[in-house]
């Protein structure tokens, strides 16, 4: 394996993986989008969905909330804000992020309820995902 | 004889105070393990967005269209101090410490003419401010029903402080709490959240593409920072906190122990000064038969 890259995923409350990666699949937010190694710098912030971590044939996924991402040519770091292995995450948990958002969505300020009511979706779809 | 008798209730007396000390400074060893492992556990995100964070404001700052959380209000004339402090006592002077450095702080601000709000977390700092300082007290959140502390316990404070500044209540927001050095070093600290400080970086910053673009990445990514930077305050104030009663408890201990020996000392002396005297009033009775 000579392509690797160094993958971190960082939530607030801990680090969650650190590893040797061959490419790593991220729900940007303005469309998915694959990182591999020599990937030119850029910042990109995440929706709501599921973050798939190559190396080298070992697949590991996380669901993710919101966030950032740091792309360099060497190295991935997601930093988000609720980051949970996929095999953990539970369809209540989301069902629960889905209720909250709506609430949030529905108090918004008319101008910024397109943001909440975007979010409500990529949770719905999420869900939709998780089956 | 009756001193004998107060002597040893003394003295059993501070024993058991001895045995409590010395539980909760067992107690107070282990919380403190966890809340450095939560504290170190916390630190690579805060570090990376630290990290991010420069890059990005390093861009804007310069810009008119820099977001109100970077660039400020314009003005500086009305500060929210937001003072952490501890839900319980009995940790030597970690809570007092924080305190006088707000009130330090408050005092300088009203001297210079400006207005000043106080928001406290965790009961003990708020009932050291109330007498002085009641009257800028603007809210107050409450931690006790808290076991172990989360990033939404920080961001519910965050959202709070961008509530407040979002309607204008303030220019200026800095948050007190104390910087876990070792058991025996907590230091006091103030460290401003609004207007966001930017870390310089050093050498040279690798140029990003961002999308969604600067300005949006920028909005979205200041109050997280901040929120960050509470969660990381939070968690250094809850290893000071252990730190701080683990020794004083450590102290209290000790202290018990040597009042013990000491009271111990004085009660086999009164004992044997009993027993002498009985002798002497045995001796003499038989000498005058």
């Amino acid at each position: 394996m000579a392509d690797m890259m160094q993958f971190d995923l960082v939530s607030p409350e801990k680090m969650l993986a650190s590893a040797k990666v061959s490419a790593v699949d991220l729900p940007g937010s303005e469309g998915d989008m694959t990182a591999m190694p020599g990937h030119a710098p850029m910042v990109i912030s995440l929706r709501p969905g599921v973050l798939r971590a190559d190396s080298g044939g070992e697949i590991s996924e996380f669901v993710v909330t919101s966030g950032f991402v740091e792309i360099n040519a060497g190295a991935v770091s997601v930093l988000a804000e609720k980051a949970i292995p996929r095999e953990l995450c539970t369809r209540e948990e989301i069902q629960a992020l889905i209720e909250a958002a709506r609430e949030k969505a529905a108090a918004a300020e008319p101008d910024t309820r397109d943001i909440g009511e975007k979010l409500v979706a990529d949770l719905v779809h999420l869900l939709d995902m998780m089956d | 004889m009756a001193n004998l008798k107060d002597l040893k209730i003394r003295i059993e007396s501070v024993k058991s105070t001895r045995k409590i000390t010395q539980a909760m400074q067992m107690v107070a060893a282990a919380k403190l393990r966890r809340a450095q492992e939560a504290a170190e556990a916390g630190r690579p995100y805060g570090q990376r967005m630290a990290a991010v964070m420069a890059n990005l404001a390093q861009g804007a700052a310069g810009s008119d269209s820099a977001p109100r959380l970077l660039a400020g209000t314009g003005k500086d004339d009305v500060h929210l101090l937001v003072v952490a402090t501890a839900e319980r006592g009995l940790c030597g002077g970690f809570n007092s410490s924080i305190a006088k450095l707000a009130r330090q702080h408050a005092d300088d601000l009203i001297a210079r003419g400006k207005t000043v709000k106080i928001l406290t977390v965790g009961k003990k700092g708020r009932e050291q401010m109330r007498r002085e300082y009641g009257e800028y007290f603007v809210g107050h959140v409450d931690m006790s029903g808290i076991k172990q502390l989360g990033y939404d316990n920080a961001k519910g404070i965050a959202d709070d402080i961008l509530a407040r500044f979002d309607a204008g209540e303030f220019d200026v927001c800095t948050i007190f709490y104390s910087i876990f050095r070792s058991v025996i070093a907590q230091i006091p600290t103030a460290q401003q959240l609004i207007p966001a400080e930017v870390v310089e970086t050093e050498g040279d910053v690798p140029f990003y593409e961002y999308e969604p673009d600067e300005t949006e990445i920028l909005a979205e990514l200041l109050p997280r920072a901040m929120t960050t930077l509470v969660f990381t305050a939070l968690l250094e104030n809850g290893a000071s906190e252990q730190g701080a009663r683990m020794s004083a408890m450590d102290n209290a201990t000790r202290n018990a122990g040597e009042m013990i020996d000491k009271l111990t000392i004085e009660y086999n002396r009164s004992r044997q000064a009993a027993i002498t005297n009985e002798l002497i009033e045995i001796i003499s009775g038989a000498e005058a038969l």
